[in-house]
């Protein structure tokens, strides 16, 4: 067991090193954040000392492994736009697209799992056809046309909600919120279905082929030949034993919509973490990039991580053929 | 008042309501963010001109960008090198402190401070004398006729305050150190910077110790940075913000059909224009080996009369340029009538190649940005087909801005044969122009740091030194005009058009657009 987590870490070390690795060399090459620093007037000899200033001229290896030491201590530098450490700007973000991606999680389950298990239960039914249908346009549609066309609708012809930010935000001291104003609680509602709707048709199809999976087995015929309720049988026996990829799945697939917030957050204009990223993208903010692209590839490992270890506590085999080989 | 503080401050606001019932709120988004509001930080239009409301200069420039005093009452030019500045009495700044010849000596010295990015607003050698409290003499070294042109954007800030929080010295943009006080304002100016958070979002109130009179309504700015295009269109259509800058050429229809909402286009004072390597010995990128095509000016023609600006108007710009003949706007320099553009004539362009001993064209790589001006990618497009059609075959290289000015300008070795780029002269002048552009160079820029293809006038260079200190307008813009038509005869480089502004405004707003592209609240008036 012992050793099974420590490959597991050492892999995940390996993982993060890799992911520096691609991320310090690829924002070598995405241009010279100089000329996005300064004006177009600056003469030859300012720009030169800045690139000093900024460390652009030492050798490559040592820039990388300056890089990997700070960010082992969280620091990943100044934002060149903000002239904040980065680690702070983060989690100055982080709230916004946290509440975000938690939200449109919550969107894609509870909306998610009752049509599974509707076009589950009622195969042919007209309305169980649509579902499928429209989750198709769900998950073939791009993210930001989603986000263009409901701001189009509810935002501009309905007026309904707003078409960008974030509301008025409360300050909790550690943690500014818009969940507690009425204007963010509205702020919200466009983005979460935004993101979360390619992740609600992902769970729908999922508890939807575990439902039709489950109610062939031979629990279930015994159980409808018991007389018990159409009810007790769909929901109290077949849902609660499709719950569990459901719960696996939607644990793993939380990182990528914190991940992939970046489309809709520009769309909308919400200002986390994926904004802040696209913007220094836009401003060639190395650090931030650098921070951002970090940040994200630590989630997934710690995820994966979780998960793996989780596995063997739940099944032994996993356990012996990670010590075997 | 620090930003959680502020932020409570909005949040109770929130619960109470929004103050007395009719306070005129401007909500206004533009594509970029307000980074740091030192005002000497960056020399760059839209941050320049949002601190404009902030803070003032000694000048400042009106509706049509006349130069009227503002910090200083008056000034007069004692003798050829010595100009004096009387100070306006009784201005304070926002912080209560107030306003004196110290702050101006500050803030010169400020200016010219190693870290600015705006050193070009003074001579370098410049003396900044205090005669009293209110009268300041600048000594130059040599007559200048325009040291106070680019005055409006030299903001002036409080010695003392200053000192206070630290910003003796500029915050440069590349400042790895983290400052708080770069985020920080004290102007003297009609509005105050009420709250800031960079890339989200920044309110400003008016100020109620203003010296001069507030001709809008405005009571209350919220400004919000939305990069999207179609987010921000969206945003105006919804009437959920005010103001937008810019609208893309493709959406101002949509603005204008929509009943809440126009398009305001006008020119901007930005010329676009494509340059020449002619420094050096062999294009890299083409197939003439052994000389430089582009060292013979009837090539430089030729490119010029295969160009069909009308169409690049129409069709690229969807009408939304000024073709133009000079590198400078009609706005800024009134000789500009005189100048027509060589016409468009593909069959005259065709025998000038020719004659120049390319009757087959010959093939040349082209460099241009896809990001930085309007259409500037497709524009590249268009000037590529066209020159197809004389026999010229061009290799388009189009990429980020960041890529490109990293090729083309100086960082890069000036690695370009032909290219296109859009300039602003930063002092409203066209001296800027001589010396940046048309200035002969060196290797590493000296001289003319962005000519980046080098061509080289003796002449100009000549004139352009009598243009410094020539004191009397009517012989200066006589100068100018002979350095103009030698650039226009040799074609130096050929000016295509300045693009126009597009904002997008709510109907119950009203405004001036001025071509400098400044976004200036005193002038908004938002009706019922």
């Amino acid at each position: 067991m012992a050793v099974f987590i420590l490959r597991r870490l050492a892999q995940s070390v390996l993982v993060m090193l890799t992911v520096s690795l691609i991320a310090f060399a690829m924002f070598r090459y995405i241009g010279d954040p100089v000329n996005q620093m300064v004006g177009v007037d600056t003469t030859p000899e300012q720009r030169a000392a800045l690139r000093e200033a900024l460390g652009l001229n030492d050798s490559v290896y040592v820039q990388f492994v300056r890089f990997v030491w700070n960010a082992l201590h969280f620091d990943f530098g100044i934002s060149y736009q903000f002239k904040q450490p980065v680690g702070e700007l983060i989690l100055s973000r982080l709230p916004a697209t946290l509440e975000l991606s938690i939200a449109s999680a919550i969107f894609a389950l509870v909306i998610g799992i009752p049509m599974g298990v509707y076009t589950g239960i009622n195969r042919d039914a007209w309305l169980s056809k649509l579902f499928l249908t429209v989750s198709l346009v769900g998950i073939s549609l791009p993210t930001f046309l989603i986000g263009i066309l409901l701001i189009f609708i509810f935002a501009v012809n309905l007026r309904l909600l707003p078409s960008f930010g974030r509301g008025d935000v409360i300050d909790l001291g550690f943690w500014r919120t818009g969940l507690l104003t009425a204007s963010g609680l509205k702020a919200l509602i466009l983005p979460a279905i935004t993101l979360g709707l390619f992740q609600m048709t992902l769970i729908m199809r999922l508890v939807r082929s575990e439902m039709l999976e489950v109610l062939r087995t031979d629990y279930i015929k015994f159980a409808r030949a018991r007389g018990l309720s159409e009810r007790a049988i769909n929901f109290g026996h077949a849902l609660k034993n499709t719950l569990i990829p459901v719960i696996t799945v939607t644990g793993l697939q939380l990182g990528a919509i914190i991940a992939f917030a970046i489309i809709t957050e520009t769309v909308f204009q919400w200002p986390g973490m994926g904004l802040l990223f696209l913007q220094a993208v836009q401003n060639v903010d190395i650090p931030i990039m650098a921070a951002y692209l970090m940040l994200i590839a630590f989630l997934f490992v710690v995820i994966n991580l979780t998960v793996d270890i989780l596995y063997t506590v739940v099944d032994p085999r996993v356990r012996i053929g990670g010590s075997a080989t | 008042m620090t930003l959680r503080n502020v932020t409570v401050a909005a949040a109770i606001a929130c619960v109470l309501g929004f103050g007395p019932a009719d306070a005129k709120t401007l909500r206004w988004a533009f594509q970029g963010q307000l980074g740091a509001l030192d005002p000497y930080t960056l020399n760059e239009t839209f941050t320049l001109g949002q601190l404009g409301n902030v803070y003032e200069g000694l000048t400042r420039r009106g509706k049509d960008l006349a130069i009227e005093p503002a910090l200083a009452e008056s000034w007069e030019i004692v003798e050829p090198t010595r100009w004096r500045f009387k100070l306006r009495e009784g201005v304070k700044f926002a912080n209560g402190n107030d306003f004196n010849a110290d702050d101006v000596v500050f803030s010169a010295e400020r200016v010219l401070s190693e870290n600015s990015d705006l050193k070009t607003r003074l001579p370098a050698d410049v003396k900044v004398e205090k005669v009293d409290d209110y009268t300041v003499d600048f000594v130059l070294s040599s007559p200048n006729p325009i040291l106070h042109y680019e005055w409006d954007t030299w903001y002036i800030m409080d010695k003392e305050w200053s000192e206070e929080v630290g910003l003796t010295n500029v915050v440069s943009a590349s400042d790895t150190a983290s400052s708080k006080a770069a985020f920080m304002s004290n102007g003297t100016g009609p509005y105050v910077i009420e709250s800031h958070e960079p890339g989200v979002k920044t309110v400003y109130k008016p100020n109620p110790d203003w010296w001069d009179e507030i001709e809008g309504n405005i009571d209350e700015v919220v400004f919000t940075p939305i990069s999207q295009d179609a987010t921000r269109v969206a945003a105006l259509l919804s009437g959920e913000v005010d103001l937008v800058d810019p609208v893309p050429v493709q959406d101002i229809e949509r603005v204008n059909a929509s009943d809440n909402a126009d398009a305001m286009t006008g020119p901007e004072l930005r010329t676009v224009f494509l340059g020449f390597n002619s420094i050096r010995d062999e294009l890299p990128t083409s197939d003439v080996k052994g000389k430089n095509p582009f060292q013979d000016a009837n090539v430089r023609k030729a490119f010029y009369q295969a160009i069909d600006i009308e169409a690049i108007k129409s069709k690229v710009m969807r009408g939304l340029a000024t073709p133009s003949a000079l590198l400078i706007s009609p706005l800024l320099f009134e000789g500009s009538g005189e100048f027509e553009r060589h016409p468009y004539d593909p069959e005259a362009a065709k025998k000038l190649l020719a004659d120049a001993g390319y009757p087959d064209g010959f093939t040349v790589g082209m460099d241009c940005p896809n990001d930085r001006y309007v259409n500037d990618e497709a524009i590249c497009q268009a000037v590529a087909a066209m020159l197809a059609r004389i026999g010229v075959k061009v290799d388009l290289n189009a990429q980020t801005k960041s890529k490109y000015f990293g090729k083309v300008l100086a960082t890069g070795g000036y690695d370009t044969d032909f290219y296109l780029l859009g300039w602003t002269p930063g002092s409203f002048d066209s001296y800027n122009i001589l010396v940046n552009l048309a200035g002969c160079r060196d290797e590493t820029g000296k001289g003319g740091p962005f000519n980046l293809g080098g061509w080289c006038s003796p002449e100009v260079d000549e004139l352009a030194k009598q243009i410094l200190v020539e004191n009397d307008p009517a012989k200066r813009d006589q100068l100018i005009a002979d350095a103009y038509t030698i650039m226009h005869e040799q074609v130096s480089h050929i000016p295509l058009h300045q693009q126009s502004l597009a904002w997008g405004k709510s109907k119950k707003l009203d405004l001036v657009q001025r071509a400098d592209n400044q976004v200036l609240f005193k002038w908004m008036t938002l009706n019922d």
